[in-house]
């Protein structure tokens, strides 16, 4: 820049106000300036996390109709419902940045926006329920409650919103776990079998280790992200051990140990290429979740076309 | 994919959490008409009893101060401190307060 502090342009201007907001930990809204990288960064994660709410109710709606008893369909009922709220949720803030409804439908089923990588993990039994509760609602909270702190406001209150509800979605996975625990030998056996399958994956829902994520720092920078994905999986290991021990089951990791100098636990490192292969479209269930979402959307379409054909024909009712 | 490309329209929501309170902009939805617009919201932003009455209103029928706006717009609040209790002295003392 060659302009003296006096002389400089509107954008400079602007730029200079976003950062002191941003420096003051105040919140961006959405009619304020922002820079395109700020936008474009927001859009890819709300809209990735929005997606990963919607495509995460398939492997849990894979039970619904054979939960063992009324009670636990019930409970799986409204905690997959609430999934697709939490969803809504996301898009509705996503939006507020400029985007439309559709066109973030279209980008997930057309494949071009991601979703999280968990979700292309199938749900072999009805353990599968709890565990999915108990380890990956837990990460998500882990990741979620200092996205409640998000430089961007709407963003912000949807996770407040969405935190507020997945403490349930963790109690009833770990209250199914700790039911079957309380079972027969073969039910015990199945818990752990389940545990073994999913803890790995779990790990992985923080994202590559900091050294390998980019766009981590700017991330951070922009107080858009506040804590770093080792920092986040670390902090769930810490909790979740001590709950894995209460509920008398093993973690599938050799090299899981306190460590008393670090005042944390040391562990194993994640199979990466594992994940890489999963995101690039490669895991188990990829094929299935996105053929899955593209059939819904596209079996509702009479719905949606029924209902605006209702709207406008009472709209034009009620002007006679 | 399907022909239905034309989008319902946006509404902004709000909810009375309790008796006593004001509305509050709780976040958005798309619907077709009013109806639907109140019914989805009740489905996404009350599920657990959060509010008592559910305010929609199509997002294109608000008018909203720009940032832009800022100055002139709230400017006047500011040169009036008389407005905010603290502005008058009264000596510790004297109860209730
Ligand atoms: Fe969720
Ligand atoms: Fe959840």
């Amino acid at each position: 820049m060659t302009t003296t502090p006096t002389e400089r342009d509107p954008e400079e201007r602007l730029r200079a106000g976003f950062d002191a907001t941003i420096a003051r930990h105040d919140r961006i809204e959405p009619r304020d300036w922002m820079p395109d990288a700020y936008r474009r960064t927001l859009v890819r994660q709300i809209a990735q996390h929005a997606h990963s709410e919607i495509i995460g109710m398939q492997p849990e709606g894979n039970w619904i109709g054979r939960a063992p008893s009324l009670r636990r369909k019930a409970i799986l009922l409204a905690k997959v419902q609430d999934e697709a709220g939490h969803g809504l949720y996301l898009y509705s803030a996503c939006e507020t940045l400029g985007v439309s409804r559709a066109e973030l439908t279209d980008l997930l089923l057309a494949g071009r926006q991601k979703y999280s990588s968990i979700f292309n993990y199938p749900t072999l039994s009805y353990a599968d329920v709890g565990t999915i509760g108990w380890l990956v609602d837990g990460a998500a909270i882990c990741n979620q409650v200092p996205l409640c702190r998000t430089s961007y406001g709407p963003y912000g209150r949807a996770m407040i919103r969405i935190c507020k509800e997945e403490s349930f979605h963790q109690r009833q996975g770990y209250e199914l776990l700790m039911t079957m625990m309380r079972g027969t030998d073969a039910q015990r056996a199945m818990v752990q079998e389940s545990v073994d399958r999913f803890w790995w994956p779990s790990l992985m829902m923080f994202g590559p280790p900091d050294a390998q994520s980019p766009n981590s720092a700017r991330s951070m920078a922009w107080g858009v992200k506040r804590n770093s994905n080792d920092e986040l999986r670390q902090k769930f290991v810490d909790m979740t051990v001590p709950q894995a021990e209460a509920l008398g089951v093993t973690l599938p990791d050799p090299d899981l140990r306190w460590n008393e100098e670090r005042g944390h636990h040391d562990f194993g490192e994640p199979d990466w290429e594992e994940l890489a292969a999963v995101i690039a479209g490669n895991g188990p269930c990829n094929a299935q979740r996105l053929a899955h979402r593209r059939a819904a959307h596209e079996d509702g379409a009479w719905v949606r076309e029924a209902a605006t054909a209702f709207a406008e024909r009472s709209a034009g009712a009620g002007a006679r | 994919m399907s022909g239905d490309r034309r989008e319902w329209p946006l509404y902004e929501v709000f909810v009375r959490g309790k008796r006593g309170l004001n509305h509050v902009h709780v976040g958005s939805l798309h619907a077709p008409d009013d109806a639907m617009a109140l019914r989805h919201a009740r489905d996404v932003y009350t599920r657990r009893n959060e509010g008592v009455s559910i305010w929609v209103v199509r997002a294109d029928a608000i008018t909203a101060s720009s940032p832009d706006e800022k100055d002139p717009l709230f400017a006047p609040n500011g040169d009036k401190v008389y407005r905010h209790p603290t502005f008058y002295e009264i000596p510790g003392d004297v109860p209730h307060m």
